[in-house]
C-alpha cells in the first residue's frame, strides 16, 4: 500500500512550482493516495516475467534524417512570448541560482 | 590555516574525482527537430515549435546523432545497449523551453566503457567510463544590469538557438589512486575526449566555443594509515565545479578544489556537497546551488519518443569506421615526423599536436610547424593567457607563412612580423606581406646602394676585409639590414660587400 502524506505533496507542488493552500494540500493528499493505491493493484498483478514498460506500443527506431528544416522567423517565435528584446525572450530575474 | 597548495593537499589527503563531459554533436540539425545546428546565428532564428517547446509539437530522434553517440560510446570501450530509451529530467530554468530536458536515466545508449590516457611522460591511465547518454543542450540566457552575471541582475534575455542541440553526457566512474596526479590526469582525460570527437568527425571538439565542456567532482579522503587499505575508507564529501571550459582550467579546478577542501578538513569544518561555478578569471569556485535541496529531476520515460534499437549489424559497422586512438596516432605521428621525445612531449603538453598535424598537412615541413606552434605562437598565446588553438591563426596560415621563408620571399624575422599582422586581423600571410611591404630585398642595386652608402660612413671596413678579417663585414651587413628594416637577403649584402672589398666570399 502507498502512502502519500501532506508533506509529499507540498513538496510536489513546490518542485512543480504550483501554489496550494492548506485545504487543497488536505484534499489532494487523499485524491493521489487513490491514485497511487490503483496503480500498485497493476504491479500486484504483474509477475516477475513482466517487464515494466515504458513504451505500450512494440515500435523502435523512428528516427529523422540529418536534413535541415525551415525553422520559425524570429518575430514569428517570439509572438507568443509575455516580453521580448533585441531577438530574445525576456524573462523576469532570475533568484537564487546561477547560470 | 586559511590556505594551503595542492601539493600540500595532496600530501594529507587522497583525492578521489569524477569527470562529466558534455559533447556537442555537429549534426546538421538539432536532436529532436529539423532546425539547423549552427554556432553564431541571429537569435531565435534556428527555432520551431518543438524546440520552444510550444504544446503539441513532437520530437524525432536525428539518426545521424545516434549514430555519433554509439561511434563515441565504442571509442570510450562501451557497451551499446540494445534497447534504450529517452527520459524527461524535470526542472525549472528560462533557457529550459520545455521546462523538462530530455536526456536519458536508467538505460543510457552507451554504457560501462574504459578508455586509455596518456600522460605528458608516457605514463597511461585508464579511465573507467560509467555512461555516455544522449542529451539535448539547454538555450542561452544573457542576464542584463547589475554586473552583468545573474546575481543583481533586472532581467534576462533567452536565446533558444541552442535549445534542443544534441549532446552526448559522458560521465566517469570515480577515479582514485592519482594522488598529486589527479590535475594532470583530469586534463589528459578531457583533452583525449576532445581529441577522439575529433578524429571522430562529430564535434567541432572548441571548449572556448562551448562545444566541449567539463564539469569536475572532487572530494578528499583521510590517507590510510599502515595497515589500513585506502580502498576501504569511504570518500568525502565532494563538490562539483561546473562551467569549466578550458584544458588549462581543469586542471586549475581540480588544484582550486583540492586546496580549498583540504583547508577546510584540516579546519575540523565540513565540505558541503554542492555545485560550485568557476570563474576563469580569478581562477576560483564559488557556490551555487546546494545539491540536497534542489536536485530531485522527477525522471520518467519520455512518452514521446519510442526506444533506440540499435541492430548489432549497425553497431559493427560502425565500429569499423573507428579511427586511430588519440596515444596511437600520437605514437605514428612521432614516428613520421622524427621528433625527439621530448619535442613529442611538449607538442602534447602545449596541446599543439592536432595543429601542428593540420599544418603539416597544409604543405610545412614537421620540424617548421613545431618551430611556430611551439615558438612565437606559444609565446603570444602565454602572454594572452589563451589557448594555443584559440589564437586567430590557422593552420593553413602558418604553412602560407612559412612556404614565404622556404621561397625565400621573407625571411625569419620578417616571417614574425607578418605572423603579428596576421594575429591582428590584417588577413593572410600573404596580405600581410604586401600590405605591410615586407618582402625580403634582393634587388641588387637597391642592396648595392644601401651597402654603398654604410661603406661611406665606415670605408676602413673594406681595408680589415682585405687583411683577411673577413668577419669585418658583419658591421655592414648590420648597417644594412637596419637601414632596411630587416627587408635585406644578408647572404646577398655580404657577397656585395665582398666584391666591393675585390675578394671571393
Amino acid at each position: 500500500m502507498s502512502t502519500l502524506d501532506r508533506s509529499d505533496v507540498a513538496r510536489l507542488a513546490a518542485l512543480a512550482r504550483i501554489d496550494m493552500t492548506d485545504a487543497d494540500l488536505d484534499r489532494l493528499s487523499g485524491q493521489l493516495d487513490v491514485i497511487l493505491d490503483a496503480v500498485a493493484k497493476v504491479a500486484e498483478v504483474a509477475g516477475e516475467d513482466v517487464p515494466a514498460t515504458s513504451h505500450p506500443i512494440p515500435m523502435a527506431n523512428v528516427h529523422r534524417e540529418d536534413v535541415v528544416r525551415p525553422s520559425l522567423a524570429q518575430e514569428a517565435a517570439l509572438s507568443g512570448a509575455p516580453d521580448a528584446q533585441d531577438g530574445r525572450f525576456r524573462v523576469p530575474q532570475i533568484l537564487g541560482e546561477e547560470a | 590555516m586559511t590556505t594551503m597548495t595542492y601539493e600540500q593537499a595532496m600530501e594529507e589527503f587522497d583525492p578521489v574525482f569524477g569527470i562529466e563531459v558534455h559533447v556537442e554533436l555537429n549534426t546538421k540539425t538539432k536532436m529532436f527537430c529539423g532546425c539547423a545546428n549552427e554556432f553564431g546565428a541571429e537569435p531565435n532564428t534556428q527555432v520551431c515549435p518543438v524546440c520552444l517547446g510550444l504544446p503539441g509539437a513532437m520530437p524525432v530522434t536525428n539518426e545521424k546523432a545516434v549514430e555519433s553517440a554509439i561511434r563515441l560510446g565504442l571509442s570510450l570501450g562501451c557497451s551499446i545497449r540494445e534497447s534504450s530509451r529517452f527520459a524527461r529530467k524535470n526542472y525549472f530554468y528560462p533557457d529550459l523551453s520545455k521546462d523538462y530536458q530530455i536526456s536519458q536515466y536508467d538505460e543510457p545508449t552507451c554504457y560501462e566503457g574504459a578508455l586509455d590516457v596518456v600522460l605528458d611522460d608516457g605514463t597511461v591511465v585508464t579511465v573507467g567510463i560509467e555512461r555516455a547518454h544522449i542529451e539535448e543542450d539547454a538555450g542561452k540566457n544573457t542576464h542584463v544590469g547589475g554586473s552583468g552575471g545573474i546575481q543583481g541582475a533586472d532581467y534576462s534575455l533567452v536565446d533558444y538557438n541552442r535549445g534542443g542541440v544534441p549532446l552526448v553526457e559522458i560521465v566517469t566512474k570515480p577515479i582514485t589512486g592519482m594522488g598529486d596526479r589527479t590535475a594532470e590526469v583530469a586534463r589528459a582525460y578531457v583533452a583525449t575526449i576532445r581529441d577522439i570527437v575529433r578524429a571522430l568527425g562529430i564535434s567541432d571538439g572548441r571548449m572556448e566555443q562551448g562545444s566541449v565542456r567539463a564539469d569536475v567532482n572532487l572530494s578528499l579522503r583521510p590517507k590510510a594509515v599502515a595497515g589500513e587499505s585506502q580502498d576501504d575508507i569511504p570518500f568525502g564529501k565532494r563538490s562539483e565545479t561546473k562551467n569549466v571550459n578550458s584544458l588549462r582550467a581543469v586542471e586549475r579546478a581540480v588544484r582550486y578544489e583540492a586546496a580549498r577542501q583540504a583547508v577546510l578538513l584540516l579546519n575540523g569544518e565540513p565540505v558541503i556537497q554542492e555545485t560550485r561555478h568557476w570563474h576563469e578569471d580569478t581562477s576560483s569556485t564559488t557556490p551555487g546551488r546546494s545539491k540536497e535541496e534542489a536536485e530531485d529531476y522527477r525522471y520518467f520515460p519520455e512518452p514521446d519518443l519510442l526506444p533506440v534499437e540499435p541492430s548489432r549489424e549497425w553497431v559493427e559497422e560502425l565500429r569499423a569506421t573507428l579511427p586511430e586512438h588519440p596515444a596511437k596516432m600520437r605514437a605514428r605521428l612521432r614516428e613520421e615526423w622524427g621528433f625527439s621525445d621530448l619535442e613529442m612531449r611538449d607538442a602534447v603538453a602545449a596541446d599543439a599536436l592536432v595543429l601542428i598535424a593540420d599544418t603539416v598537412a597544409a604543405g610545412a615541413a614537421p620540424q617548421a610547424a613545431r618551430k611556430w606552434w611551439m615558438g612565437e605562437l606559444s609565446r603570444v598565446a602565454n602572454d594572452r593567457e589563451v589557448e594555443l588553438g584559440s589564437l586567430p591563426v590557422t593552420p593553413a596560415a602558418v604553412a602560407e607563412l612559412q612556404g614565404l621563408v622556404d621561397s625565400g620571399r621573407i625571411n625569419d624575422k620578417l616571417a614574425r612580423q607578418v605572423l603579428e599582422g596576421v594575429l591582428a586581423g590584417e588577413g593572410s600571410p600573404a596580405e600581410v606581406v604586401a600590405a605591410r611591404g615586407l618582402e625580403v630585398v634582393s634587388d641588387d642595386s637597391a642592396l648595392e646602394a644601401a651597402v654603398d652608402e654604410a661603406l661611406a660612413s665606415q670605408p676602413e671596413v673594406l681595408d680589415k676585409i682585405r687583411d683577411g678579417k673577413v668577419q669585418a663585414a658583419g658591421a655592414i651587413v648590420g648597417a644594412v639590414m637596419k637601414a632596411t628594416k630587416g627587408q635585406a637577403d644578408a647572404g646577398r649584402v655580404r657577397e656585395i660587400i665582398l666584391q666591393r672589398a675585390g675578394v671571393e666570399g
